[in-house]
């Protein structure tokens, strides 16, 4: 286990050095001059000038590079002389559009799309799996039906359809719920959960309709393997067969999905965040784009990566950790 | 009717699947009987109806779409009508069934030592250590080496063999009184077949278990089985003692089995299969069910073997038969292509 461990954890280093290389040529690729980003409509040839050098824009693609990854792991100074500044580890550049380094921006963003993720996350495996197995256990008959049918309707809504839905019905029309107006639930409680739990719903609904119809199939499948027959012969009650060896052998590949589905939320809920004016990495990462922001594309694109790559890192330890088949590779 | 001596009598079996092409006919009037101690083989080719006919003994058809009727006792208890909740507590206990393939038998996710322990614990009411130690005592008793260590292993840690030693140790960890052997060979290398069969020879003469052995291969017959059940298309089609099965088969399936067994003695190049391939039980055929691929149906007047199924009659107090051809017939034709041991 221990070595699966460590080499699985070498292979997540290397494939974040490439994944680092890809986004940082990505920024270099944008056919615009980041130095002429930094200033406003009053540039002047020499600002930009200036600010390139000050920037590390003149320098070799490769020492800008070692440059910014040495910025996210010891934090560098731009700049010389009088006119330095200092940008706290871990670096992640400064942008010039928000007047603040990327990083803070980041900061801020990510415990909104944190509680997002993992909020929706929570309600949907529940509903999901849940559903999931009641109709894996009363296959064929009407409760199967019933859940698969309302699992189609919830699996067709897209994402901008239903989180609209939600809010011209349950706030603009029927004043349910106040307008979405985030705030932190350590500052004001009430105010968060009135804000989380249409975007919640509205992500856990779509997801959740997955997952009741892949655990349905998962469970429909496991349950006619032979080793549930065995079970069966050896005497043990319909409970017992089901609960102890069909649930676990059932629900594994459901781990792999429900990773990395939360990983790329994590990453940012881009139209729920926008149309719940949440202020997480999604929205920033829009935001960023349509500004010509590049630093803080650069730094969504490298987060969204690392979540994503941690949650696989996670879901291969969990995997081997429930399948012993799986402890010997 | 109740010989103290029978375990299992199953009369009249009957078990049909409703698909959504129609309904399949997997069993069809199928009866026989079981002796304490003794073997009966249930032989026929893929889709003869004989590993669903033991699953409905052991109450494991329970899909919404079987059919299951006709009468089975145990121990002179009838199953087929009875309480499942009844049933199930027989099950690994009294009854006990090994199946085809020990790898997709076991359950790939807990130690063999867990597994067995579980049989144990279903049935009786002891500690987790006590079942382990019984499982433990069970393992050794199957052969499996270094038990104090194998008893952890997951079952894709063992080989085919140990796998199913590993299954016959936890059939028989309750003392059942009758084993159903779901081709349990089939699955394994020639050498270790024979080491399986032998193995299922020790333990019935020391537990007494009586076996219903579900095979195609009739090497493995001729080594354990008492006595014979031959199937086809769903049907039973001859039932006798093992001896008469080779001596003396009387129906022309039985023949083509025989015939299709490699010899090394014969100085042939190819083996003599049986032509065409096994009727869909979806759409048995009218008249004899292996009629279309019966090469001395023209033998029979009135084209009977087309038309009307025989009964299955006694050719001598213990040998049943369903054949059109008579009695001088038979024994024509087996005389001129050597079937049997004709003396």
């Amino acid at each position: 286990m221990f070595p699966y461990i460590v080499r699985r954890i070498f292979i997540m280093i290397f494939m974040l050095t490439i994944l680092s290389i890809v986004t940082f040529l990505l920024f270099n690729a944008v056919p615009t001059d980041p130095a002429r980003l930094t200033c406003g409509k009053t540039c002047t040839p020499e600002i930009v000038a200036a600010n390139r050098i000050r920037l590390g824009l003149d320098q070799p693609l490769y020492t800008q590079y070692i440059d910014w990854i040495r910025g996210i792991f010891v934090g560098r100074t731009y700049g010389s002389g009088s006119a330095t500044f200092d940008c706290a580890t871990p670096c992640l550049g400064y942008s010039f559009r928000n007047g603040e380094e990327v990083t803070v921006l980041i900061l801020d963003a990510v415990p909104v799309t944190m509680y997002l993720a993992v909020g929706a996350f929570l309600l949907w495996m529940l509903i999901g799996i849940s559903s999931g197995i009641i109709a894996a256990k009363h296959h064929g008959k009407w409760q199967d039906r019933a859940i698969m049918g309302v699992s189609l309707v919830g699996y067709s809504l897209p994402v901008f359809f239903l989180g609209l839905l939600f809010l011209v019905f349950v706030i603009v029309r029927w004043n349910l719920l106040p307008y979405p107006d985030y705030a932190s639930p350590f500052e004001d409680p009430v105010a968060f959960f009135q804000t989380m739990l249409l975007p919640w719903l509205t992500l856990a609904i779509l997801y959740a309709a997955y997952y009741a119809r892949l655990t349905r199939s998962q469970m429909l499948e496991t349950m006619g393997e032979d080793y549930i027959r065995t079970a069966r012969a050896k005497g043990l009650s319909e409970r017992v067969v089901f609960r102890k060896h069909a649930l676990r052998a059932g629900l594994t590949p459901i781990v792999t999905s429900a990773g990395l589905d939360l990983a790329g939320l994590l990453g940012g809920a881009v139209i729920t965040e926008y149309i719940f004016s949440l202020p997480g990495l999604g929205r920033l990462a829009i935001g960023a784009v349509t500004d010509y922001d590049l630093p803080t594309i650069t730094a969504t694109v490298l987060i969204a990566a690392v979540f994503v790559i941690v949650a696989n890192l996670i879901v291969d330890i969990l995997y081997a950790a429930i399948d012993p088949r799986v402890r010997l590779t | 009717m109740t010989n103290p001596n029978v375990i299992l009598e199953v009369k009249n079996l009957n078990v049909e699947f409703t698909t959504d092409d129609g309904v399949v006919h997997a069993v069809n009037d199928v009866s026989y009987t079981v002796e304490r101690g003794k073997t009966l083989a249930i032989v026929g080719e893929s889709g003869s109806g004989k590993s669903v006919s033991s699953l409905a003994v052991m109450g494991l058809l329970t899909g919404a779409n079987s059919k299951i009727s006709g009468e089975v006792y145990f121990n002179g208890n009838e199953l087929i009508a009875a309480d499942p909740e009844a049933v199930r507590k027989l099950r690994g206990d009294e009854m006990a069934m090994i199946f085809q393939d020990p790898l997709s038998a076991l359950h790939p996710y807990y130690t063999i030592g867990d597994q067995l322990a579980e049989a144990v614990r279903v049935h009786n009411d002891v500690s987790e250590t006590q079942a382990l130690e019984r499982a433990a005592e069970m393992l050794a008793k199957v052969g499996i080496p270094d038990v104090d260590q194998r008893i952890d292993d997951y079952p894709h840690q063992l080989s085919g063999g140990m796998r199913q030693r590993v299954m016959i140790a936890m059939a028989l960890i309750n003392g059942p009184e009758l084993l159903i052997a779901d081709e349990p060979t089939t699955a394994l290398d020639v050498t270790v077949q024979a080491q399986i069969l032998d193995l299922l020879r020790e333990l019935q003469k020391e537990f007494g278990t009586a076996i219903v052995l579900i095979t195609h291969d009739l090497g493995v017959v001729a080594d354990l089985a008492d006595e014979v059940l031959v199937m086809y298309g769903g049907s039973a089609v001859e039932h006798a003692p093992v001896r008469e099965i080779f001596y003396s088969p009387q129906m022309p399936y039985t023949w083509g089995l025989l015939a299709s067994i490699p010899q090394i003695s014969a100085k042939k190049e190819q083996l003599d299969p049986i032509p065409g391939s096994p009727p869909s039980l979806l759409n048995l055929p009218k008249g004899c069910v292996f009629a279309p691929r019966c090469t001395f149906k023209d033998q029979v007047a009135d084209h009977a073997c087309a038309n009307t199924f025989p009964e299955l009659l006694a050719v001598s107090p213990d040998h049943e038969a369903r054949c059109h051809l008579s009695e001088t017939q038979r024994n024509t034709i087996r005389a001129e292509r050597k079937i049997g041991k004709v003396n």
